[in-house]
């Protein structure tokens, strides 16, 4: 059986993370100039932090700087109008809404059942290094690339044309590898005494999967699904082809039919509509919705998280 | 009955292991139709022709299908792009892993965390209204929109990348090898420089290839950014249009199974297998030089 801790040589005990701490803090006393160059250069990096935090905060604040004025109710509920002018995105966000719902409802058993595969399964070897090199390379696909996959497979081949059920595919696929590997770390946190306490109880191995792995790995599980979620709501090269288009009046009925995108809608605003500078404010409204839906996830996602690690 | 329970074991761990080549099937598929709605350009065009002509002009008569500029404009714009992430990815993931306090990191990796979940084409817009117009007042430049300003939106996209693979890169080093180096009297400083980067090395390599990789691929910020002109740059504030760009942006009118789809086509096998140079180089480089144990440095 795998350990769990052997892979990690970090101290894990108090004392010798007292010890290692000793150390350093005794290695840090040292003088003169070396101390200044070591100031200076952390100092450095602390700036190059910052600069993150500070390109995100930018962002951030011209959006909602911009954007804020823009939403209202009405912003919200209604579809646009006057050739894309004036009015709401309601069309859009429920476009963007059924598209990653759909996406995650492809992926999602698709990609918790290769971590099982991977996780509980497979054993080291060629086969083990062929699909790891799979899912490597699809995470490096461009979504561009996903987007002309989607237009000759699903929108051409299988005559789907453009449509959900094209876009939600293609997202399925593109997210596919952010499930795979979030599922997988989740799977790889369960104890190994769980699965020998099932295992000593006469428990098959797909019962021990079934009943007591799955259901412990499901809450992290859950949060690689919201950040896939997030993923594919954002994705717009790959549903340019295979499922959003410029303008639709109808909401959509069925998984065949065309629909708006919160991001398509933003990019075809801001580079095609008819009056581009008359509507930089629903630009930055649309922007701002999206980001909102995104942001939110992720939020939710990491903070739940850090609370699952820190229970563990 | 505990036959029976076994066979269904066995049925099921089938299942699981035909499921978990779903990625490299679909890996493969995208692969196959690349191919076989790319490849008729080339009874046009000989491939020579194709990668390495200087015009791109798809819808004049007759029309002329050379993507150099586009690749040209794909490698500069990631170059560029790279040139900025990757000192900041870097130096960013040694402040996470080795500098900040334990609070810190918990209000700072979310924040990378956050950028990377940005999407690109809230990033693009930001690029094209606010960035632009200020490239324009400060440089006293025709427009805004050029080579610079996309790899400047792509380092921000790029970095979360390089920053998340490179930290984690930093912290599986053995905590021996700093022990080591710190009781031997090197500062803090001298142990990251001279022992934690060097032994993370593989790692940090795996990163930045990575990041590149995004880089390459992406496809909103090049489109709305990247200024769309055809031709090799002469200078970094002239206006490129990268491969992904040209995809994008043409598809949508170019004829159903017509020439022009064609040859968007194999661009996007170009772009594809760029990009899959980019994994191998990872690959080999996570795999070659992986730290195992203390006592290899």
């Amino acid at each position: 059986m795998k350990s769990i801790v052997g892979k990690d040589s970090f101290p894990t005990n108090a004392k010798d993370k007292k010890l290692s701490q000793l150390t350093i803090s005794l290695a840090q006393q040292t003088s003169g100039r070396r101390k200044y160059s070591q100031a200076a250069m952390f100092y450095l990096f602390r700036i190059a932090a910052v600069i993150n935090a500070l390109a995100l905060m930018i962002i951030l604040f011209f959006l909602i700087k911009n954007g804020w004025r823009a939403i209202n109710w009405t912003f919200l509920t209604q579809a646009p109008i006057d050739s894309m002018t004036k009015g709401g995105i309601l069309p859009c966000i429920v476009g963007t809404i059924y598209l990653s719902i759909g996406a995650m409802a492809v992926a999602f058993p698709l990609g918790t059942a290769s971590a099982i595969y991977l996780n509980e399964y497979a054993k080291q070897g060629p086969v083990l290094r062929v699909i790891r090199f799979g899912i490597n390379n699809l995470a490096g696909v461009p979504s561009v690339v996903f987007g002309l996959f989607g237009l000759a497979l699903f929108v051409t081949w299988m005559k789907m044309g453009v449509s959900i059920l094209s876009g939600s595919l293609t997202l399925g696929f593109l997210t596919l590898p952010v499930i795979i590997g979030t599922a997988e770390e989740a799977l790889r946190a369960v104890p190994d005494t769980y699965r020998e306490a099932s295992l000593g109880l006469g428990a098959s191995k797909w019962q021990t999967i079934y009943r007591v792995v799955l259901p412990a790995a499901l809450p992290s599980m859950l949060t690689g699904g919201i950040l896939a979620l997030s993923r594919a709501a954002g994705e717009t090269a790959a549903i340019m082809f295979t499922a959003a288009v410029f303008y639709t009046k109808k909401l959509p009925t069925s998984v065949f039919d065309q629909v708006m995108a919160l991001p398509y809608h933003i990019y075809v605003l801001a580079t095609a509509g008819t009056e581009i500078e008359q509507t930089r404010h629903l630009q930055y409204g649309t922007a701002l919705v999206l980001i909102f839906l995104v942001l939110g996830m992720n939020l939710v996602a990491i903070i739940y998280r850090s609370r699952l690690r820190k229970n563990r | 009955m505990n036959n029976k329970r076994q066979a269904k074991d066995k049925i099921i761990q089938y299942i699981f292991f035909i499921l978990a080549f779903v990625s490299i099937a679909i890996l493969c598929m995208i692969l196959f139709f690349l191919v076989r709605e790319g490849v008729p350009v080339f009874e046009l065009v000989t491939v020579r022709d194709f990668l390495f002509g200087d015009y791109w002009y798809p819808t004049s008569d007759p029309p002329d299908f050379g993507i150099f500029p586009l690749i040209a404009a794909s490698l500069l714009v990631t170059v560029c792009s790279a040139a900025i992430a990757i000192p900041l990815g870097v130096m960013t993931a040694i402040y996470l892993a080795e500098i900040a306090t334990a609070r810190v990191k918990e209000i700072a990796k979310p924040m990378v965390e956050l950028l990377a979940s940005l999407p690109s084409v809230v990033i693009g817009f930001f690029g094209m209204v606010i960035v632009a117009p200020f490239l324009q007042d400060v440089f006293d430049i025709p427009t805004g929109l050029n080579l610079f300003n996309a790899s400047l939106m792509l380092a921000f996209m790029s970095v979360p990348t390089i920053c998340t693979i490179s930290e984690d890169a930093i912290a599986s080093v053995p905590i021996e090898l700093k022990e080591a180096s710190l009781a031997l009297g090197a500062t803090h400083w001298e142990s990251i420089v001279r022992v934690i980067l060097p032994a993370s090395l593989s790692g940090l390599s795996t990163a930045v290839i990575l990041g590149m990789s995004r880089a390459i691929g992406e496809t909103m910020v090049v489109l709305m950014v990247a200024g769309g002109a055809a031709m090799v740059p002469a200078s970094i504030f002239d206006p490129v249009r990268p491969m992904p760009a040209s995809i994008a942006a043409e598809m949508a009118e170019a004829p159903f199974r017509g020439d022009h789809y064609y040859a968007l086509f194999a661009t996007g096998m170009v772009l594809f297998v760029f990009t899959l140079i980019f994994n191998f180089i990872a690959d080999y480089l996570s795999n070659k030089h992986r730290q195992v144990g203390a006592s290899t440095l």
